[in-house]
């Protein structure tokens, strides 16, 4: 087993400013397998590959290639012992041929024979069965045949070493099993595959093995064969399974059956498959799973924030059309999108105008709110939500990240919501102003508002939801309520029901 | 909170300091050559008038079209976070439709020349409107979309008045273009005051500022928040079509003629730098049309004293071009985040005592 053994991380260790990214990791891989990395957000795959890629550099540990120990302190270095990466975003040139992409950068000479060029490019496409041809536009492939360009590009370069980071995020299903064949073929060719994803199911169709990484150390290498589904979301985030069932006590919580206030029934949007949704009044649910499992998709389509392509929505009983963002603020709703930075504050305004812009939009273009009206508003919500700011007209950009929340919680306070919809409201911001958060949703449900709470951290919505929504691979697989509202039993119905 | 609004109004200072200490300067420096050089003088004109007159007023009269063209391109710099760089074409034609009109009237009245403003004034919309299609609807860059308009617009302006380059004289367009009889300031300069006045009402009466900014800022969390960024950016182009046609009329006037291969040549370049020069961010955000206004008068400041110091007209472009790259320097982000810490060092102490006060 040794002799297989391509390619060894020992005790590797990462320190960032402040933090210890990798602590003691160790990662082997060997000839011929699909190597499954996998761990939350912020678990430290991302470090892992990049250190073996050359993009940072170790504090402590060593790299062996066949062998042989090896330092690797540049991506050029990385290629030359063999390690060649194929990122979730297609690295290549759309706007150059196939062989052009493929040998792009690794012609000595200054004369190119393209006929030699595209010969040899048809070949390798030949043998490894990718649909395209060598003089085509790259940009013209589908993306799923612009990835595996960019796997027989590292392919002909002798790899023995592939990295496969998140490469099927951006795929369909059809597509997605085009690349698992040219992996398997790849593996046959005795070529040592790491696969990062976090589509557990693709998981468990191709890779042999599976590291298991949290918080920057190893959990533990396992055959895929040996580790149920459920068990691997345990090992993700951290909690063995029958401790699990023991801590959770039952907690019973009001699920008091007052009047629907929304209701969606087979709503879909350009990211999303059709699904079917209600809320009653002053409810609070969520919406769990993994990363990538279309929770936010689901949100953002009630909102009408992505592009609505059908379903009908009634609110309080009565149709309604939400097709944009201010349909859906007609209608009493409000959204905190995940994406602070991107789709949240306008950095460089005051907190004041920050809280006033969602009322100020709704009052419409011909009411301004007067200066006098939005510093009192201003005033009010920074001392009920204890915003801590220099001042009001402090640009919001300069706040810290759990400041910035409130004030754009504060922003949909001020438009007194029927609903609101809170997508990763506690991501990245202490633990002081999480509870304050999960508390204010706790309130305003008893004050009548629905609220639909998205967090990835289980126990934040065991504490506040009294409905979870299950997702995973963009469909809705589970609805628990009542006594099934236990972290064993959404792990379950995270990684699929059979276990 | 003292503590607060004090920091506001520094903060609100920040973005005016450049283009006032450029201001100051120039005035001082002008003041060390000639000492008479601001002095203002009461004569007759031609047509008899008691009117005001010296370097001071013909800077703040010269430089009126160029503010009235800073403040549409503020906003459209600031909603669109890129600039119309076709503006002087957009006013030779609409100086045309205003000469056009006058020419098809028997007699020029206050009505006509009013229809002939209004005539220019909706053709420039028109136009402002294409652009921001281009710009706000299929996403083309600001200057991309703008060239189409900058290359052809003039030759639009030539078919108008069928290639000539017709007079029109009337005590009217001489009241626009240079004095109304009893009022000592020269009208332009009038205009410009209206204008700036007309926008400070539009922002306090509308939420147009604060939904300008936030989608020149962030679109993305705008459109979030329910703002329909594209007519904002729609809107700002056909504000700029009105700013466009007060210039053209103020540039028709004051010659008595249209002059589509000449009127405002050029202006664009210095429509941009006026709304650099006052503190504008060039990449959208936020923005203040009082410093952009200023930007003009700097410019035109700049232009009187090299004309005044015997400085040929060839010459001209490459000193303002020295003084302007040391202003454009000077309020660089680099320069100015060097300039902060410095000034920091000598506040820190006060500074601490302050905070403390305030826990």
């Amino acid at each position: 087993m040794q002799e297989n053994c391509l390619l060894q991380m020992r005790h590797i260790d990462k320190r960032f400013p402040g933090v210890l990214a990798l602590s003691n990791v160790d990662f082997t891989l060997r000839k011929g397998e699909i190597h499954a990395l996998m761990g939350e957000n912020g678990a430290g795959k991302s470090t892992l590959i990049k250190i073996l890629t050359g993009v940072y550099q170790m504090d402590g540990g060593e790299i062996t290639v066949d062998g042989e120990k090896v330092v690797i302190r540049s991506p050029q270095d990385a290629q030359n012992h063999g390690i060649s990466t194929v990122y979730q975003e297609i690295t290549l040139c759309p706007n150059l041929t196939v062989a052009e992409n493929m040998f792009i950068g690794r012609d000595d000479s200054l004369w190119v024979k393209h006929k030699d060029r595209e010969k040899r490019a048809d070949e390798i496409l030949g043998k490894l069965g990718i649909p395209a041809r060598s003089t085509q536009q790259l940009g013209s492939c589908s993306l799923a045949v612009q990835q595996m360009v960019a796997i027989a590009r590292a392919v002909d370069m002798q790899c023995k070493v592939l990295i496969l980071d998140e490469p099927t995020s951006s795929l369909d299903d059809k597509e997605v099993n085009m690349l698992f064949d040219l992996m398997r073929d790849l593996k046959k060719q005795e070529v040592g595959i790491i696969f990062v994803t976090h589509f557990l199911e693709q998981v468990y169709e191709v890779s042999d093995r599976i590291t298991v990484l949290r918080n920057g150390e190893l959990v533990g290498e396992y055959l895929t064969e040996d580790l149920p589904q459920v068990e691997l979301v345990a090992k993700m985030i951290g909690k063995e399974l029958d401790e699990l069932s023991s801590l959770s006590e039952f907690e019973e919580k009001k699920t008091e059956n007052k009047e629907v206030f929304y209701e969606a029934s087979s709503l879909s949007s350009s990211e999303t498959v059709p699904f079917d949704f209600s809320i009653h009044k002053g409810e609070v649910n969520g919406f769990t799973g993994l990363l990538g499992s279309g929770r936010s998709e689901s949100v953002r389509a009630i909102f009408g924030a992505d592009k609505v392509t059908g379903g009908a929505v009634k609110i309080k009983g009565e149709p309604v059309k939400i097709t944009k963002p201010i349909d859906a603020m007609r209608h009493g709703i409000g959204y905190l999108a995940e994406d602070r930075k991107r789709d949240g504050i306008i950095a460089e305004l005051s907190v004041r105008e920050n809280i006033i812009l969602a009322l100020q939009v709704m009052n419409g273009f011909f009411k301004p709110i007067s200066r006098s009206e939005s510093e009192a508003f201003a005033d009010e919500y920074i001392k009920v939500l204890n915003i801590k700011t220099a001042s009001r007209e402090t640009p919001v950009g300069s706040l810290s990240g759990g400041n910035q929340q409130k004030v754009i919680l504060a922003r949909w306070l001020l438009t007194h919501p029927d609903y609101l919809i809170l997508d990763e409201p506690t991501r990245g911001i202490d633990v002081g102003t999480k509870l304050e958060i999960q508390k204010l949703v706790l309130k305003l449900a008893e004050d009548g508002v629905s609220v639909t709470f998205i967090s990835s951290e289980v126990e934040e919505m065991l504490r506040t939801c009294s409905r979870l929504i299950v997702m995973r691979d963009r469909h809705i697989v589970g609805e628990l309520k009542g006594q099934d509202l236990n972290q064993a039993q959404v792990m379950k119905t995270i990684a699929g029901g059979e276990a | 909170m003292k503590n607060g609004t004090k920091k506001t109004f520094s903060a609100g200072l920040g973005q005016l300091t450049i283009p006032i200490i450029a201001i100051c300067l120039l005035v001082i420096f002008n003041l060390i050559r000639d000492p008479g050089f601001f002095s203002i003088g009461i004569m007759h004109n031609n047509d008899g008038n008691i009117v005001l007159a010296g370097n001071l007023i013909s800077i703040i009269n010269g430089a009126s079209e160029l503010a009235v063209l800073a403040i549409g391109m503020t906003l459209v710099t600031a909603a669109c976070g890129g600039q119309d760089i076709s503006v002087g074409a957009a006013a030779a034609i609409a100086g045309s439709v205003f000469v056009k009109v006058l020419k098809s009237v028997p007699s020029i009245s206050g009505g006509t020349v009013l229809l002939a403003f209004l005539s220019a004034c909706v053709v420039a919309m028109l136009f402002g409107c294409f652009n921001g299609t281009l710009v706000a609807v299929f996403h083309i860059q600001p200057m991309i979309a703008t060239l189409i308009l900058y290359t052809c617009g003039r030759s639009i302006a030539y078919w108008i008045n069928g290639g000539a380059t017709p007079t029109v004289d009337s005590p009217i367009l001489s009241g626009i273009g240079s004095f109304i009889p009893g009022i000592p300031i020269p009208t332009p300069v009038l205009i410009v005051i209206a204008l700036a006045l007309l926008f400070k009402l539009l922002f306090h009466f509308t939420s147009l500022e604060l939904l300008t900014q936030s989608v020149g800022i962030n679109g993305s969390a705008a459109r979030l928040n329910g703002i329909n960024a594209t007519f904002i950016r729609l809107l700002s182009f056909i504000l700029l079509g009105v700013c466009v046609s007060v210039a053209g009329t103020i540039g028709v006037s004051r010659l008595g003629l249209i002059n589509h291969e000449t009127l405002l040549l050029d202006v664009e370049m210095d429509a941009i730098l006026a709304v650099a020069i006052g503190g504008n961010n060039l990449g959208g955000g936020k923005f203040k049309i009082g410093g952009s206004i200023i930007g003009a008068y700097v410019i035109q400041m700049l232009t009187i004293t090299l004309y005044a110091m015997k400085v040929s007209s060839t010459d001209v472009k490459a000193y303002k071009a020295i003084v302007i790259i040391l202003l454009v320097v000077i309020g660089s982000p680099v320069v100015k985040a060097r300039f902060e810490k410095w000034v920091a060092q000598f506040r820190t102490p006060k500074l601490k005592a302050s905070t403390k006060g305030a826990e």
